[in-house]
């Protein structure tokens, strides 16, 4: 284990006592358990590959939510890491801010970055709730529908230009439809999202190969198995924009447990398909988000 | 005494007569099953999870039991004729749980509509409700089922 995955896992374990200590008086009413989802990898309200129609926290319609999370994933050959916070407002716009690190570990060193390498990602995010109701309206197949902004930029311009990627910002743009189907027990989203992002954007935006916007599908199907505990897949399409840097689709599978409202862990199993020439990135994805 | 007891007949003789002498009269309606809100299950399988009539009394009792209780609540039911909300809530889950019941009471957004209900507190009574479930051994997902009859009601519910 690297000292920076302990200092994680620490941070996580830190993160979790004190919230459990606190989340009995501090429990609100504004949703019902797990029905907002929990924080995908871009720091949006969803699932964890795909980012969904509902709003972050537990808040209302009266009310202003928050939450804070921290997620890693380790792969074979690399480790993601990701903390951020989200707000949502009455129920209606979400804005978050998250840091992505991807960092190549000793692959750095065979990719001829370096030891540790790592490539850092910060990104920007406001979702808008435009239609329908995702738990309430059970009487209508209207999903909840959102619409969504992802302004990321990355701090690694000078290997992006060298790996053929054109830039080392951009910006994804999103429609999500999420739906809770209660009389099935089930949880639904399909997004579709707008980029020109390599790897979501921590290998930069654009490149030799394509450097057009195209139109991905992200989506996540759950079954509620109690009050506190969701399991489900997940899919994401991806662009394969640099030239000998091959891009996979990604999949998942996962479970969200529920301690309370206000701190909620997911944990998944992630095939990232091939990353940067390292085939069969398989692994844990790990996340635990605490809400305030 | 005399006074209370003429005024009593006088409520049973009413157009809304209520069912138990205890229950306060109110003012005249129409009598539907589609004022319970929502279409009924069909087959006796949703009424059996939930242990037929008298598991579907212990719920709704439970749940009202929890809710006045509840700080957050316990304003909301102070003016409440307790009595009457006991019978026609359990009328109206029974019926929807498809059970050969008619729902007596008025639809539920005349019901509500005074009564300056939000969100959250909307949330509170249907956790208080999956706690009563629970109790009552329903499983989660036919709890879940009867939820997605009860959910849009929040429409008629929810008044701010
Ligand atoms: C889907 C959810 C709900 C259902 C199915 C429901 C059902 C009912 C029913 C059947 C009645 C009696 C109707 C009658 O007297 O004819 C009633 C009355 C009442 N409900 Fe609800 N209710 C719901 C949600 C709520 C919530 C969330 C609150 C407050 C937290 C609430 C507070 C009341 C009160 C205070 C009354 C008495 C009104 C009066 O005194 O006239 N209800 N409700």
């Amino acid at each position: 284990m690297t000292g920076k995955t302990q200092a994680v896992l620490l941070a996580l374990t830190l993160a979790m006592t004190a919230t459990l200590a606190q989340a009995r008086d501090r429990e609100t009413s504004g949703k019902l358990l797990l029905t907002g989802g929990v924080t995908s990898l871009e720091g949006a309200g969803g699932g964890g590959l795909a980012t969904w129609a509902t709003i972050t926290g537990y808040e209302t319609v009266d009310e202003v939510g928050a939450n804070a999370h921290a997620t890693l994933v380790q792969l074979p050959d690399y480790q993601f890491r990701a903390g951020g916070v989200a707000v949502g407002f009455r129920d209606r716009v979400e804005i978050s801010y998250t840091r992505q690190s991807f960092d190549t570990g000793d692959t750095g060193s065979k990719l001829g970055l370096g030891q540790g390498f790592t490539f850092n990602q910060d990104i920007v995010g406001v979702k808008v709730r435009v239609l329908g109701d995702a738990v309430y309206a059970q009487d209508s197949w209207v999903p909840q529908v959102a619409l969504g902004v992802q302004w990321k930029k990355n701090d690694k311009d000078a290997v992006i230009t060298a790996i053929g990627g054109k830039d080392d910002s951009g910006v994804d743009y999103y429609v999500a439809a999420t739906k809770v189907l209660l009389n099935q027990s089930l949880v639904l989203d399909g997004t579709l999202r707008a980029t020109k992002a390599n790897q979501t954007g921590l290998l930069g935006f654009g490149g030799n190969k394509n450097d057009d916007y195209e139109l991905q599908f992200e989506g996540s199907a759950g079954y509620l198995v109690s009050k506190r505990l969701l399991i489900g897949a997940e899919y994401r399409s991806k662009p394969d924009n640099l030239a000998g840097l091959k891009e996979d689709d990604w999949v998942d599978i996962f479970a969200a447990y529920a301690f309370s409202k206000n701190l909620s862990v997911t944990a998944a199993y992630a095939d990232l398909g091939t990353i940067a020439t390292f085939k069969d990135q398989r692994g844990l994805y790990l996340s635990i988000q605490a809400g305030f | 005494m005399s006074n209370l007891r003429t005024l009593m007949f006088a409520a049973a003789l009413g157009a809304a007569a209520p069912a138990f002498a205890e229950e306060k009269p109110v003012d005249p309606y129409t009598q539907s099953n589609a004022n319970a809100g929502a279409t009924p299950f069909t087959g006796e399988q949703m009424l059996a999870a939930f242990n037929g009539r008298e598991g579907v009394a212990r719920i709704v009792d439970d749940t009202l039991d929890r809710s006045v209780a509840d700080p957050r609540l316990t304003d909301i039911f102070r003016a409440t004729d307790m009595e009457r909300l006991r019978r026609t809530l359990k009328e109206q889950v029974a019926h929807l749980l498809g059970a050969p019941v008619d729902y007596t009471g008025r639809d539920m957004k005349t019901t509500h509509k005074d009564q300056g209900i939000n969100t959250a507190e909307f949330n509170l009574l249907v956790e208080h409700m999956q706690l009563a479930m629970d109790k009552e051994g329903v499983a989660y997902r036919h709890q879940n089922q009867l939820l997605a009859k009860l959910a849009p009601m929040k429409r008629d519910v929810v008044t701010r």
